[in-house]
């Protein structure tokens, strides 16, 4: 530690008065002039703003599934989805229609293994899944974390 | 040795002490949930009156394994992982392993994106020391600066989720180019913050850096000799502020970085108001390179090559780090040529720097102590991954 001996010159104690005042004056200047601006003060009121809140458009809440005016979604049951997910949050429980082809029974989406990486909705080749603006969600029921995101079976 | 002597239970980490301090030395118990270690980070020190004797850091309380979650998911996959490494400098980390994949597949990089790229690096090497100037402030009895550095890290924040769409975890960066193209009003915002930072630069100075307070508990505290910090591996402000010029940015370039003109701030003595200096003048050299960024900043053009099915990385082992906020953030991959990965590994910045608080903090006091774990600017997640 010694072989580095700092060059800092030592103050003598007149020119420490002098410049802790200096230095005392000069921040609370800067402080003061917060207390005269209001109208820099940037902090804002939460929640009471709840509803003033804007996010950006590209904001990553819970994956939601889009449906059109007619109630239907665009999901095939195809699973690239499911297989893109690092955390495993979603299962696709596909099931067969009269038809007998492959749709989707249920999407659950298990938003307590989220970590809104976007990483489902960028595989999605349909735009089946979008991210929703969503961001309270804690909650005290642990199904509000088992979300099924289809409202029916596909087609 | 007496019975009693040898019937005491050491802390782990210590040695039995052969200093002669053995009579008055007393051990204390700093942390996991202490505010001055920045996270769930735990030291117990060696202590005699205030003097600190010696300090073993214990971290590990936020082991999330992620190195070993890599091994189990694609590289795609892992890239939104390591934003939770450092979460203060994520796109630093994500670039490391795009540049990697990027080499290993030979895929090119539109030159927008490369653009984007820096520009965001930068951006968040700004916000990061700006949070860490206000916690530093704090850490010192200055709370004014923590809200004053958190003012400034939100007006970033805000437009990375504008962006990338997150504020913290961004996980925009992809191999080949970014995720999106930015929006239209992106560089107009970057001004904005460019304005602004450079106003709140002057600020900064003249709050702390000419504070009589600030100083006198800096100077000379903590010295961390240059040999010491190259033989730890340090990296970043810590290992600058000692003199060793040393920027990957610089001396090991990527990306564009040749293209900017930029200094790397060199600090003298090592000591806490070395490694404070070098960061301020580190924010003023990273509004440099934005200036000039903004004005090469390409109208239009691609924002990523095409996209693959799969990113699976031929068999071989590959290594690439970059400068992030506290240093040099490097990954490291070994595949077979599958879609997993056989080992990631990542070089962490925090480690190395923390490392080194047992040998700096030797013979300084208990008050201190807090001082040089806030100039070492740790993120505890990076440290335990």
């Amino acid at each position: 530690m010694s072989q580095h001996a700092p060059a800092y010159p030592r103050r003598s104690l007149a020119r420490y008065l002098i410049d802790a005042t200096k230095s005392l004056v000069t921040g609370l200047g800067i402080t003061g002039r917060y207390l005269a601006h209001p109208k820099e003060v940037v902090t804002r009121e939460y929640p009471d703003n709840r509803t003033q809140l804007r996010f950006a458009e590209r904001f990553r809440g819970p994956v939601t599934m889009p449906h059109d005016e007619a109630g239907e979604h665009r999901c095939t049951a195809c699973g690239l989805c499911e297989k893109a997910c690092p955390n495993g949050t979603i299962s696709i429980l596909a099931t067969r229609n009269l038809a007998d082809k492959r749709v989707l029974g249920q999407l659950v989406y298990h938003l307590g293994q989220c970590s809104f990486c976007g990483l489902c909705v960028e595989a999605c080749p349909f735009d089946a899944l979008r991210m929703s603006h969503e961001f309270e969600l804690a909650s005290d029921q642990k199904a509000d974390f088992e979300r099924v995101l289809n409202h029916k079976e596909g087609r | 040795m007496s019975a009693l002597e040898s019937s005491i239970v050491l802390p782990p980490g210590f040695e039995p002490a052969t200093d002669g301090r053995e009579g008055e030395a007393y051990y204390l118990n700093m942390g996991p949930q202490h505010p001055s270690t920045h996270g769930v980070l735990r030291l117990v020190v060696r202590l005699d009156g205030e003097t600190v004797l010696g300090v073993v850091p214990h971290p590990g309380y936020v082991h999330r394994g992620i190195e070993k979650m890599g091994e189990n998911m694609s590289v795609l996959q892992y890239l939104h992982h390591t934003d939770r490494l450092d979460y203060l400098s994520s796109l630093g980390n994500s670039l490391s392993i795009c540049l990697i994949v990027e080499r290993a597949l030979g895929l090119g990089v539109p030159e927008r994106a490369d653009y984007i790229r820096v520009i965001l690096c930068e951006l968040q090497r700004i916000a990061s020391h700006m949070l860490w100037w206000g916690v530093f402030g704090m850490d010192l009895g200055a709370i004014t600066t923590f809200f004053y550095g958190f003012r400034d890290h939100e007006l970033i924040t805000q437009l990375f989720e504008e962006v990338c769409g997150a504020r913290l975890t961004l996980n925009y960066f992809r191999p080949g180019g970014v995720a999106q193209d930015v929006p239209a009003d992106f560089l107009a915002k970057v001004q904005v913050i460019l304005e602004q930072t450079r106003r709140s630069l002057d600020e900064y100075d003249r709050l702390l850096t000419k504070n009589v307070i600030i100083q006198e508990r800096t100077h000379g505290i903590g010295v961390l000799p240059a040999a010491t910090a190259r033989s730890y591996g340090c990296s970043g402000a810590v290992l600058r502020a000692s003199g060793v010029d040393y920027d990957v940015r610089k001396h090991d370039s990527y990306s564009i970085y040749d293209r900017f003109a930029f200094d790397v701030p060199l600090g003298r003595n090592g000591d806490c108001f070395d490694r404070y200096e070098v960061r301020m003048r580190e924010m003023a050299q990273s509004v440099r390179i934005l200036e000039q960024a903004v004005a090469q900043f390409p109208a239009a053009g691609p924002w990523r090559s095409k996209e693959l099915p799969q990113y699976k990385l031929p068999a071989g082992s590959w290594f690439r780090w970059v400068e992030a906020a506290r240093g040099a953030f490097g990954t490291f991959i070994v595949s077979d040529g599958s879609l997993k990965p056989v080992r990631i590994k990542n070089r962490s910045p925090g480690f190395s720097n923390l490392s080194v608080l047992d040998e700096i903090a030797r013979g300084a006091k208990l008050a201190d102590l807090v001082t040089i774990l806030s100039s070492l600017d740790i993120v505890v997640p990076d440290i335990d991954r």
